[in-house]
């Protein structure tokens, strides 16, 4: 095919919500409809890979649709992190769609039209967000992101989804109005220009309170980063179905949110402002409390997907730091751990996922002996937690290699205790459950008393030995990302290459 | 023809209304005030195109020349305006008879027309003219014919809201012709424009102070200004929906080109923002408009009170950004003017659908609307989107305005406020939005079916207005702009 790399990043953005059309006309026959979504997820792939190869090979890819407001432009522009953001949602989109298929259709839920209607509308936005030109643009996509989710989050129409939808929107929306958009137009009136600019785009005289003061709106302003105290909307979004936590709650939702911090460190204040600017130390501290505090309440969670999106809360604390670090290594770190958590996380979410259609089980302490049943998973998730914590042969260990590279570089040593803490804390909360899977007679060192008198309950429930594991696309789904886990460590090379041409300008 | 565009913009609705009388058959009546009122929309575009091409239009009424005969002078403000109102109006009125079929008896109806096209020229009528004293003719052609449409709700409380806007907005048309009175006394002129020569020279008199007084209070009376604004919420909650979609999108409007038009033309702003303390004393009533209106709005169990608190507080919006008192100010309050317009129509459109299906719009009876009625949910929900200010609606460039104006001036807590007004607006319209799609419906033996077509295309029209002027703004923002430039004296 010969089309032309700028019609192509338009087609990223406008196919996903072309193909909603046709999704809602095939809602009656669910075969076409998921064959429809797989043929966009491909479609996509191959758009986004063949920008890929045109921004290696030196390209300048950039799209100008229309003036908004006088000098408020939607345009679009890839430069690599975008690139890489953009690669990593669309393979995962096409992963999680495999897993949705097994998912909601052995769950049995309702309204399935709509649930892939609005996942495909917010897979448009996180790609009008990752090729955004400009911070103006970026913030469209982002508010279309928070509202095309809130249908997912609260898809089960319970009360208590009502409830996480509340929390979820009421925070992201508050968030975005009351902190993103007054540092945005602020940023408009100071700087004059909205325009992502390698080196920043503020004047060299500028202010420095002011700038301080805008570095703190943006950093609370994108509640999408997570940072505590903003931080409530994710967990709260766990009522959602699996499919969705695991794609958008682990990858394009708190991505995009990361994404976005990232996104204005490099391009609206540039790094040799931000080392400058006197509110970054506060930020830096305020950001490893998060990682701390999140991962110490991750521990005492017993619903699976509750101590998941505390972990990613703490996970994102990381990619933050990173960026606010503002040194090479730090950036580097932090967007190979975009992708890198990116992975791990989504494998662990459809390790949840897998249990909870094919066991009914959503507590830990209840998941004791189950690697029996589900060899499968459970070595999945093992191996995605090794990633997480950041240890080989997984990809986690580069990202974190680097992002600790950042603070000793810089000198933040109490930040290199806190990373290395959080280490030894994810190591306790996330690996018990693999080991507790398949070795069930082991006694915790943390729950040994409660189990005492729940013992013979579970001894009862042990005897089954009979290999149940998911559905067959939802297993395919989780054995594709924990190869992607264990490939990335040893081959890193690309991912590497893209973060490091961040700095550089086109890669 | 094409000269006498601007009198032709007023009196074809004012033929019209008698003419209604005469053919005096429901839809036939019907048609015919829809072909009136969609002459004057396409009047208004034509002025609106030779106002932006060409500049000001003045007509001399009869030929008698400006100081003494009355002259109509149209410029890029009212040309906005007028677009604005016959606009909305012509879209209200493709679903008035569906809607009043349900909500006035059959002997009513052709009254219904007449009273709505009487209205609709009073409120042109203030709106193009250039006389002062004309102002006042037109403006009690309009209030009398709204207390009568009022009145003419379903409920008794209708008949009691009526005669609150009654006497509420006699006394403000009271107030407003002592003013006009004491600016004749001071200057023997009642032209608009000879007035704004004139008031100068005895600028620094006690009756000038007096005169603007009078007006200014009358004006807030009828604009619902925050804590004048008591009548407005029964008013827009007890009329026939299809006349709270029409005056909840234009009538506050007229009363905020009232406002304008006496601050900035008459007076002059040295007088309006320097000698008398205008700009401190209107931010700070705009900004409490906001929270009371907003915080009351959300205690609402009826959704139309709900709205109607909702357009007390964007009634804020607008005065925030007129007390700015620069270009950039006054550009935000005439886009949100345009942009409210479209987003409160298109809401109390769907809510008169809601009433049209359901009978009622107590927030209990949206239980399960979500499903039932799709189509027009849907419309709520993005003009709730819009009014929050989402961005791609109309309501986030407004905003998006408003910010950058305060933002300019260093005011930094003002736009925090504003800001955080905007969430309350997230909380109100969620609440409706809960409970049309998340609760079961409380009767399920009673099947709820989509409103017809006749509410679905202007509703929807009124959508995609939202969302279009929300994309492209080129339209809205360069006449606003335009409009507030030659309202400083700058030259675009």
């Amino acid at each position: 095919m010969n089309l032309s790399l700028e019609l192509m990043l338009q087609l990223c953005i406008i196919m996903p919500l072309l193909a909603t059309l046709a999704i809602v006309a095939s809602g009656r026959h669910p075969n076409i409809r998921e064959g429809v979504t797989i043929a966009t997820c491909l479609a996509l792939i191959f758009l986004v890979v063949s920008l890929y190869q045109g921004l290696s090979s030196g390209k300048s890819i950039s799209v100008y649709w229309w003036e908004l407001l006088p000098g408020l432009r939607i345009s679009f522009d890839i430069e690599p992190l975008g690139m890489l953001f953009a690669l990593v949602a669309s393979f995962l989109w096409l992963v999680t769609t495999c897993y949705a298929i097994g998912y909601m259709r052995s769950h049995q839920e309702k309204n399935q039209t709509r649930f892939y209607v609005c996942f495909a509308v917010a897979i448009g936005a996180v790609m009008g967000l990752a090729f955004s030109a400009n911070l103006f643009t970026l913030f469209i996509f982002y508010e279309v992101l928070t509202l095309s989710t809130y249908p997912l989050v609260t898809h089960a129409g319970t009360e208590k989804a009502k409830k996480g939808g509340r929390i979820y929107l009421g925070i992201l929306l508050s968030t975005s109005i009351l902190f993103f958009l007054l540092a945005i137009v602020s940023t408009w009136v100071v700087a004059g220009t909205l325009d992502f600019k390698l080196g920043g785009i503020f004047a060299d005289d500028v202010d420095k309170v002011i700038a301080s003061i805008l570095l703190v709106l943006f950093i609370f302003g994108i509640g999408k980063a997570a940072i505590m105290p903003f931080h409530r909307w994710l967990p709260a979004a766990m009522v959602a179905p699996t499919p969705v936590s695991s794609l958008l709650h682990a990858v394009a939702v708190v991505k995009a949110g990361v994404f976005t911090v990232l996104k204005v460190c490099i391009f609206i204040f540039g790094l040799d402002l931000l080392a400058e600017l006197p509110s970054t130390q506060f930020l830096l501290y305020l950001a490893g409390a998060s990682v701390l505090l999140a991962s110490l309440i991750a521990m005492r969670q017993d619903n699976l997907k509750a101590r998941l999106a505390y972990s990613t809360v703490s996970q994102l604390g990381y990619i933050t730091i990173g960026a606010l670090l503002a040194t090479s290594s730090g950036v580097i770190g932090s967007s190979m751990h975009i992708a890198m958590h990116a992975f791990g996380k989504i494998t662990l979410f459809f390790c949840a996922g897998a249990i909870l259609v094919t066991l009914h089980k959503s507590k830990i302490s209840d998941m004791r002996g189950i690697g029996r049943q589900m060899p499968i998973t459970m070595i999945a998730f093992f191996i995605a937690s090794l990633s997480i914590i950041g240890v080989p042969p997984t990809g986690g260990t580069w990202s974190k290699w680097y992002l600790m590279m950042g603070t000793i570089e810089t000198e933040q040593f109490v930040l290199m205790v806190i990373l290395m803490l959080s280490s030894l804390l994810n190591i306790a909360y996330l690996l018990p459950i693999p080991f507790h899977a398949f070795f069930p007679k082991l006694t915790s060192f943390k729950t040994s008393d409660k189990l005492s008198s729940t013992t013979n309950v579970t001894e009862d429930r042990l005897p089954s030995f009979e290999i149940k594991e998911a559905p067959l696309p939802s297993l395919i789904a989780i054995v594709v990302t924990t190869l992607g886990c264990l490939t990335l460590f040893i081959y890193p090379q690309p991912l590497f290459d893209l973060a490091s041409a961040i700095l550089t300008g086109r890669g | 023809m094409i000269v006498h565009l601007p009198i032709l913009q007023v009196i074809i609705p004012l033929m019209a209304a008698p003419i209604c009388l005469m053919l005096n058959r429901a839809k036939l009546v019907w048609l015919f005030a829809l072909l009136a009122s969609g002459l004057a929309f396409s009047i208004s575009i034509l002025l609106l195109q030779q106002v932006m091409t060409s500049g000001v239009i003045s007509y001399e009424l009869g030929g008698w020349q400006a100081p003494w005969g009355i002259e109509y002078r149209i410029d890029k403000l009212n040309a906005f305006l007028l677009l604005i109102i016959s606009g909305i109006s012509t879209v209200v009125l493709v679903a008035a008879q569906t809607s009043i079929e349900k909500e006035i008896p059959k002997d009513k109806h052709t009254y219904f027309y007449v009273l709505y096209l009487l209205s609709l020229t009073g409120m042109l009528g203030i709106v193009a003219t250039g006389d002062a004293f004309n102002i006042f003719v037109f403006l009690e052609i309009s209030s009398l014919s709204a207390y009568a449409l009022i009145a003419m709700g379903q409920k008794r409380q209708a008949l009691w809201a009526s005669y609150q806007y009654l006497i509420m907005g006699t006394i403000g048309a009271t107030f407003i012709l002592i003013g006009i009175g004491l600016m004749y006394q001071m200057t023997g002129t009642l032209n608009m424009q000879d007035l704004s020569q004139r008031l100068p020279e005895v600028a620094q008199t006690r009756t000038v102070f007096v005169s603007f007084a009078f007006v200014i209070v009358g004006v807030c009376l009828k604009l619902a200004m925050f804590p004048l604004h008591l009548w407005l919420p029964n008013a827009y909650a007890y009329a026939p929906s299809i006349v709270t979609a029409f005056f909840a999108a234009t009538a506050t409007k007229v009363a905020v080109y009232l406002l304008i038009r006496f601050t900035f033309s008459v007076f002059g702003l040295s007088f309006s923002f320097t000698t008398i303390p205008l700009q401190t004393l209107f931010m700070a009533l705009g900004l409490l408009g906001i929270f009371v209106a907003s915080t009351t709005a959300i205690y609402q169990s009826n959704v139309k009170h709900l709205f109607a608190y909702s357009s007390i507080a964007q009634i804020g919006y607008m005065i925030v950004g007129f007390s700015v008192s620069t270009v950039a100010g006054l550009t935000a309050t005439l886009l949100h003017m345009f942009n409210h317009a479209l987003m409160k129509g298109a809401i109390f459109l769907a809510l008169a659908a809601v009433i049209y299906r359901v009978g009622n719009v107590e927030l209990k009876n949206f239980r399960g609307l979500g499903r039932q009625m799709p189509l027009t949910m849907a419309a709520i929900v993005i003009g709730g989107l819009s009014l929050i200010g989402v961005p791609l609606t109309v309501g986030f460039v407004s905003k998006w305005y408003l910010l950058t104006a305060l933002v300019e001036q260093g005011w930094w807590p003002i736009a925090v406020l504003i800001l955080l007004g905007s969430m309350l607006a997230v909380v109100y319209v969620w609440r409706v939005i809960e409970v049309a799609y998340f609760k079961e419906p409380l009767d399920p033996s009673i099947k709820v079916k989509e409103a017809p077509m006749s509410f679905l295309i202007p509703i929807w029209t009124l959508v995609i207005a939202n969302i279009y002027f929300g994309i492209d703004t080129r339209l809205s923002v360069q006449v606003a702009e335009a409009a507030a430039q030659s309202l400083f004296g700058v030259s675009p």
